[in-house]
């Protein structure tokens, strides 16, 4: 995967699940639909209409497929509706300084990246792009870097190799386990 | 030389494929209406079976109404959640204890209260406070929908290996501090990222003097510090709480015992606080990490924010304890157990709730429910002036109708106060069922230790 895009900067810390997707659009049944309800309560003043103050309806932004979130991003409910939201509103990467867990391997398992810099880099990060709206940020999966065009940004990032492989060669954890299902009988007959 | 984590997950591995990953068995699947459809459907599209219906059990807990629950849900996309959710388990072959069935209620309180919560088990769910269930010496944690789908049809998850923390608090607690005030303070201590990629283990005697229910309640907010999740050793409570619910045999015993973690085995990382320095606490922000003393001003708070000072409507130099009220929830899966509503209506009996307040008491199951008639505390709530309601989620999440008003604020002993958590622009401020029964009382945050000396 190899990514240039705008990216909106979230200057929030904490910014936890019921945020990414508030409760009363939890009730849906399928995985579609929810991008237009990503940030509800931030995002629109009522009745959708948009907060202007908040980054995600800049104008200047529009078309971005990344988000920079403050420090402990997904923090909260295990809701995976809120990966959906992310992914549904056509984000592909999620760059902060720490995920919450359960958030950070729901965001994988809907093949969305999300990526943990520095916390002296998110800060560079947050700072360029709320002042650059136009800014281009590039991603390389496979080499696993992060450059900022036009600027003196050149990061590396961590990511776990089997967590990469799936991604990169679309491994599907769950017909992963399906094809496992002999040996995971054969462990209960031992063990159970 | 091990600790109680590393034994049981090492236990239920079946394979490594990478180095820290590893395929883990699932011992208990626990599912409600509102993370389940989509792995359901997830299964259909595969022509998948579920792989070992016996071990899933599903409720219906957070959509449901509270008040008139014979009557179908008003709400269609609710209606349309749980009708899915007893079309799937029909459909799949898993046991459903939906609305009205005498074992319904909040999946957390359900599970242990029927004996499926178990020592030495890996449990699963797609819910964040399964670290609830961590109380018994069980590998107990959240999960999202895909990984839902996973367990269903393979009864096992793909997971990193967590590291270990251990948290001890030894001491002698204060007049009027519960469980709920402790985890209060440790997250206080901590922060909302200071558990992250950590498995919890509560040591020290503070934790080992706990009922089983009170040890539930500090385990189901080890996520609000950002842990998987939280777990207490296995004792005598453990083994007689699960004993007068199942039929044990000895041999089962003595194994849950020796799984309690090793002297001298070594944790990634150690905390220890002195019991004597907790009080009373209640948060003032908008995360779980915000608590301060009951009768401190709220910029005590190691991590309040203005954000938050500016959501909440309160000046940094506010005492807390002078702070109006408008409504009081005692429930959820933190506090929706019988000795939550039990506490509560020892500090109110006699009284009546102040007028402006507006008080629910819901219970966490359908049993908590019949115990609290039982004893008459339903009685002693509606007497106050409380209403007595049928169980569910309720006022946790603002997912059925029980919505607090934007503006209002609600002293709660649920485990979030996220901004719009209980409503859009409600103001949740996390304490102890005695705490909000004091509150309710005077219509005030208020110390409930005077109530208890009287
Ligand atoms: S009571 Fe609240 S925290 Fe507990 S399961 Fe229900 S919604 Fe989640």
């Amino acid at each position: 995967m190899k990514l240039s895009s705008k990216a909106i900067p979230l200057n929030i810390e904490n910014i936890d699940t019921d945020q990414l997707i508030p409760a009363q659009f939890l009730k849906l049944t399928t995985k579609k639909g929810y991008g237009k309800n990503l940030f509800y309560n931030w995002r629109y003043i009522e009745d959708y209409e948009p907060n202007l103050k908040f980054e995600l309806n800049n104008p200047l932004r529009k078309g971005a497929q990344v988000i920079i979130g403050g420090n402990n991003f997904g923090c909260g409910s295990s809701r995976e509706h809120a990966a959906w939201a992310i992914s549904d509103y056509g984000i592909s990467v999620v760059i902060t300084s720490q995920f919450a867990d359960i958030h950070k391997g729901n965001l994988y398992n809907n093949n969305v990246l999300p990526i943990e810099v520095k916390s002296e880099e998110l800060t560079i990060l947050m700072t360029y792009f709320l002042e650059n709206p136009e800014a281009i940020i590039d991603i390389d999966l496979e080499n696993q870097t992060i450059k900022v065009e036009g600027f003196e940004f050149n990061s590396t990032f961590e990511i776990a190799p089997f967590k990469k492989k799936c991604l990169m060669e679309g491994v599907d954890e769950i017909q992963y386990l399906i094809n496992m299902k002999e040996e995971i009988a054969e462990f209960e007959l031992n063990n159970y | 030389m091990k600790t109680l984590f590393d034994k049981i997950w090492d236990k239920h591995v079946v394979k490594s494929i990478a180095e820290d990953v590893d395929v883990v068995f699932i011992d208990q699947h626990f599912i409600h209406e509102v993370t389940s459809p989509q792995a359901f459907n997830g299964l259909r599209e595969k022509g998948v079976k579920v792989f070992r219906p016996e071990r899933t059990l599903a409720t219906a807990d957070h959509n449901v109404p509270t008040i008139n629950q014979h009557l179908p849900i008003k709400d269609q996309e609710s209606f349309h959640q749980v009708e899915s959710l007893t079309k799937n388990c029909k459909e799949f072959g898993v046991e459903l204890f939906g609305i009205g069935h005498e074992n319904q209620g909040i999946v957390h309180v359900i599970g242990p209260d029927l004996g499926k919560t178990q020592p030495g088990m890996t449990i699963v769910c797609g819910d964040s406070h399964t670290s609830t269930h961590g109380a018994f010496g069980a590998i107990a944690f959240g999960i999202g929908t895909s990984q839902v789908e996973q367990v269903l049809a393979s009864q096992c998850l793909v997971l990193n290996k967590p590291q270990t923390m251990k948290i001890e608090v030894n001491g002698v607690l204060n007049v009027g501090v519960t469980a709920k005030d402790v985890v209060l303070y440790i997250i206080s201590k901590l922060g909302t990222e200071g558990g992250t990629g950590f498995f919890v283990e509560y040591v020290g005697n503070v934790f080992a003097d706990m009922s089983m229910e009170e040890r539930m309640t500090v385990c189901n907010m080890s996520i609000e510090m950002g842990a998987r999740g939280g777990m207490v050793g296995i004792d005598e409570k453990t083994i007689n709480y699960v004993q007068s619910r199942v039929d044990l045999s000895e041999k089962k015993i003595e194994e849950w015992k020796a799984l309690n973690t090793d002297k001298g085995a070594e944790y990634n990382k150690v905390v220890t606080f002195n019991a004597a320095n907790i009080y009373p606490m209640v948060t003032v922000g908008t995360a779980p990490d915000t608590g301060i003393k009951i009768g401190e001003k709220v910029d005590e708070s190691t991590f309040i924010t203005e954000k938050a000072k500016k959501y909440m409507g309160f000046d940094g130099a506010d005492n807390i304890n002078q702070q109006e009220i408008d409504y009081v929830f005692i429930g959820s899966c933190t506090n929706g157990r019988i000795e939550d509503l039990r506490s509560a209506a020892e500090i109110i009996k006699g009284h009546k709730k102040a007028d402006k307040v507006e008080a629910w008491v819901v219970p966490g199951s359908m049993k908590v429910r019949q115990e609290a008639i039982e004893e008459g505390l339903d009685k002693v709530f509606i007497d106050a002036g409380f209403e007595f309601r049928e169980p569910g989620c309720s006022a946790c999440l603002a997912m059925n109708d029980d919505k607090i008003p934007a503006g209002a604020i609600c002293v709660s002993t649920s485990n979030r106060n996220f901004e719009g958590r209980q409503g859009e622009g409600a103001k949740t401020l996390l304490a102890s069922p005695i705490t909000a029964a004091a509150s309710a009382l005077t219509g005030r945050v208020t110390d409930p230790t005077k109530y208890l000396q009287n």
